[in-house]
């Protein structure tokens, strides 16, 4: 999609429009093309008024000077004709989230588009403020324009599109007219039905309750509900899975879990514990290991060394800890035993993080958070980005942490991971949980509608 | 970014200490040589100016005791500022905690009638306590309500700067100074000691030494420092591994203010021996001081050689001004066009760039 409104250049191919081959250089180029982009993150400038935020980046009026009686005109015309009812003069930070993206839409009609990609403009709103989207969407299609809809949620895919083409790692999978299918086949579409390699797995051997959540509440950054009232349990030697389409309550979840989010109602239990809503230094000394999804930003400090980062968690404590100073050797030595033991490739243990290899840095990770056998390991997306060889290896890491009798919540958009890893899947669907199945005989179809927003009993 | 097709730009993945020091010593020359433009504009030949800041400033004993003299304040400051920055606390406030701390120590030399060596001992820690809380308020103000840290400790300077400037003209005024607004002298047991006829207060300068060799060790040895780095290179990190962003800005704070305030202690105590006007207080060390933690790449003990670097300078301020008559502010202008250096070779260090060749 940024392809298409100039931000990126495609390496390879073509872009049609109207059957002529036309070069997208920059998001000015996409405009002179009638190309218009409402982003998921709108750029829009709050403290500048409606009607400066359309004119912004224009030729318009004569010379240096703007001419916003005709702004103001231009934007009534288009507003009247569309639905679209804003104040011209209003600041944009005044707006509410739902008559910004409403500003967005104005912007790019402004700029004449044709047609107009919507960025999961749905992600912000509150299910009303989509009832209005949708009808002024209908409108504009009705008066001819052409509208790209990218959206991770099945029922305004049914809702609101024609046709539908459903992409998976990059690649087109297939094209199908809305009328012509349903959820549980496009679920099947998104997550792909073969798995391509089994991983050679011990039989469960379950043991005690580690983590207990009850009725657990989050709310997500933009302060609306990101978790609803979700409950499972994870129990030692076994892996949990977390399947769900992105952003359906996964990195929430992690965060309560560890400290960094606050849970606004329910539980978390902890080997019988309650540590709801302890800070993350409590949660990482009660055992609990958190391998982050964004390992460069959160899981390291990509400026420091190997060896600053493998005691990152640690420092405070014995052997690395001596009164209030640091003892260097002891930290040499253990990065010196962390290398050798997790193959970490660098140079040596004094190479900043942030030198390494994907791979080499999800490795360092792995190695701290593993060390002193935590009886929790909350692993997101431990291999996101990773080559074949990489991903095999965390994968083998994280199962022998499960033999030792760890308790693992897996937390993955890649299903084909979480089915070969967990020994049970949880399905999480706007917050809660859909079902929690055995991963033996699960069906992929079946995992596919629960991501869906289908619940296990209602089948 | 977009850069000719004859420039080669590729990201270097840590700067090592020898590029670090030659990016540094070439932003100091490239300033060097646009302050030539203003010396030749004036009429004088540039070489020959510089020729008499570094006579000035080191060629006699004299100078060179003027050059220790405006590197104490530095040093101090800069330490301080280099600790701050570190956690990445913009500190602009250096001026104003150097005033907190004249203002702590006059009132205890003045006022508390200690004994003897007590005195001084008790100025440099009421010093140091009202240059830290001066330094606390900004970063509470950033930790709890994210207050911008650049405005407050930029602010805060001014309202230290019309306390110290209240308290001389009002209730601080001295009896014995007729009209002028000065405190009266402290008495001799709150004077520095200096050493021989020069006014290097020795007290100041071994603190300052300390202070570079103490901070060094914090820094890079202890578990505080550890925070302090990973909060100063990765903040989300830095919650991830539970460190309290709270405690660390107030710690660095702590430090930084309570530095620049011991350089206000010995600047009253050890020169002027009285409160006076805050202009002649400080001079500018606090900003000045900004720009010698930026050129020790926030090092605290590289910081004993900018400090020294920026004393010359300031030293060779007044040859100028007194020998060719130039107005002292074309140091200034030096300063500012090496900090426009330094921010400027930020880049160099993060990329090399090359010429790329057909």
């Amino acid at each position: 999609m940024r392809i298409l409104y100039g931000l990126y250049q495609p390496d390879e191919g073509e872009i049609l429009l109207n059957g002529k081959r036309v070069h997208i250089s920059s998001p000015r180029a996409a405009l002179t093309y009638h190309i218009g982009m409402v982003h998921q993150h709108f750029r829009l400038v709050p403290t500048l008024s409606v009607a400066e935020n359309m004119v912004l980046g224009l030729d318009e009026g004569t010379g240096p000077f703007l001419n916003y009686r005709q702004t103001y005109k231009k934007i009534s015309q288009i507003a009247e004709r569309y639905g679209l009812v804003v104040d011209p003069q209003a600041k944009v930070w005044q707006l509410t989230v739902g008559q910004q993206q409403r500003v967005e839409i104005l912007k790019a009609l402004y700029r004449q588009a044709d047609i107009l990609i919507m960025d999961e403009p749905t992600s912000v709103l509150t299910p009303q403020e989509v009832d209005q989207l949708f009808s002024t969407l209908r409108t504009l299609v009705d008066d001819g324009l052409t509208i790209i809809f990218i959206t991770h949620k099945l029922d305004e895919v049914m809702e609101i599109s024609d046709r539908v083409t459903v992409l998976r790692k990059g690649k087109a999978i297939a094209t199908v007219n809305t009328a012509d299918t349903n959820k549980a086949e496009l679920a099947k579409l998104m997550v792909g039905r073969e798995v391509v390699f089994r991983l050679e797995k011990s039989p469960v051997k379950r043991g005690e309750k580690i983590l207990a959540v009850d009725d657990l509440q989050a709310l997500n950054d933009r302060g609306l509900p990101a978790l609803r009232g979700v409950s499972f349990k994870v129990y030692e030697g076994e892996i949990l899975g977390v399947a769900g389409v992105s952003g359906n309550g996964q990195r929430e979840l992690a965060e309560v879990l560890t400290g960094l989010r606050h849970a606004t109602g329910g539980h978390v239990t902890l080997e019988g514990k309650d540590v709801t809503n302890r800070s993350a230094r409590e949660i990482t000394d009660a055992g609990v290991a958190h391998v982050p999804t964004e390992r460069k930003t959160m899981g390291t400090v990509p400026s420091m060394t190997i060896r600053e980062n493998l005691i990152l968690k640690s420092y405070r404590q014995p052997p690395f800890s001596r009164g209030m100073f640091l003892d260097n050797q002891a930290a040499e030595e253990n990065a010196r035993a962390a290398m050798k033991e997790y193959d970490i490739l660098a140079p040596n243990i004094d190479t900043a993080v942030k030198v390494l290899s994907g791979g080499n840095i999800q490795r360092v990770v792995l190695a701290r958070e593993l060390s002193g056998d935590p009886r929790l390991i909350i692993a997101a997306h431990p291999t996101y980005g990773l080559d074949v060889g990489a991903t095999e290896q965390v994968r083998q890491i994280l199962l022998a942490q499960r033999d030792r009798g760890a308790g693992i919540l897996l937390i993955s958009e890649d299903l084909e991971e979480i089915m070969t890893m967990s020994d049970r899947i949880l399905v999480l669907f706007q917050g809660q949980v859909m079902g929690i199945i055995d991963a033996d005989g699960a069906q992929i179809g079946k995992i596919g509608l629960m991501m869906a927003g289908t619940k296990e009993e209602e089948k | 970014m977009t850069a000719p097709n004859w420039l080669k730009i590729e990201r270097r993945p840590v700067a090592s200490g020898r590029t670090v020091f030659i990016v540094s010593v070439s932003a100091i020359l490239a300033a060097l040589l646009v302050a030539a433009i203003f010396f030749a504009a004036y009429g004088v030949s540039p070489i020959y100016a510089y020729y008499l800041i570094l006579r000035g400033a080191l060629g006699s004993s004299h100078g060179f005791s003027e050059t220790i003299r405006r590197m104490i304040p530095l040093l101090l400051c800069g330490v301080g500022l280099t600790v701050a920055f570190r956690a990445l606390f913009w500190n602009i406030g250096a001026e104003g905690q150097i005033l907190m701390g004249a203002i702590a120590a006059s009132g205890v030399a003045l006022f508390a009638g200690l004994p003897g060596p007590l005195l001084l001992i008790a100025m440099f820690i009421a010093g140091f306590l009202a240059g830290a809380s001066w330094g606390l308020i900004p970063a509470a103000l950033k930790a709890k309500l994210g207050l911008n840290d650049v405005i407050t400790t930029l602010m805060l300077n001014y309202v230290a700067m019309y306390l110290v400037l209240w308290l001389v003209h009002g209730p601080w005024k001295g009896a014995s100074m007729r009209g002028y607004a000065y405190t009266d002298m402290f008495p001799n047991a709150a004077q520095l000691p200096t050493i021989g006829s020069t006014s290097i207060h020795w007290p100041t300068l071994m603190l300052g030494f300390i202070a570079a060799v103490v901070m060094y060790i914090l820094v890079n040895r202890t578990r505080s420092g550890f925070e302090i780095r990973v909060v100063g290179e990765n903040p989300e990190a830095s919650r991830f591994a539970g460190i309290s962003q709270f405690k660390t800005t107030m710690l660095v704070m702590f430090i930084s203010g309570g530095l620049a305030g011991f350089a206000g202690v010995g600047e009253v105590a050890g020169i002027y021996h009285r409160l006076l006007d805050p202009s002649q207080i400080s001079m500018g060390y606090g900003f000045t001081a900004i720009i010698v933690a930026w050129l020790a790449r926030k090092n605290p003990l590289a910081v004993i050689v900018t400090s020294f670097f920026f004393g010359i300078l300031m030293a060779g301020g007044d040859v100028i001004k007194i020998q060719l008559r130039l107005p002292f502010q074309l140091i200034n202008v030096f300063n500012g066009l090496i900090m426009f250096f330094l921010i400027g070779s930020e880049l160099l260090m993060r990329y090399k760039i090359s010429i790329r060749r057909r």
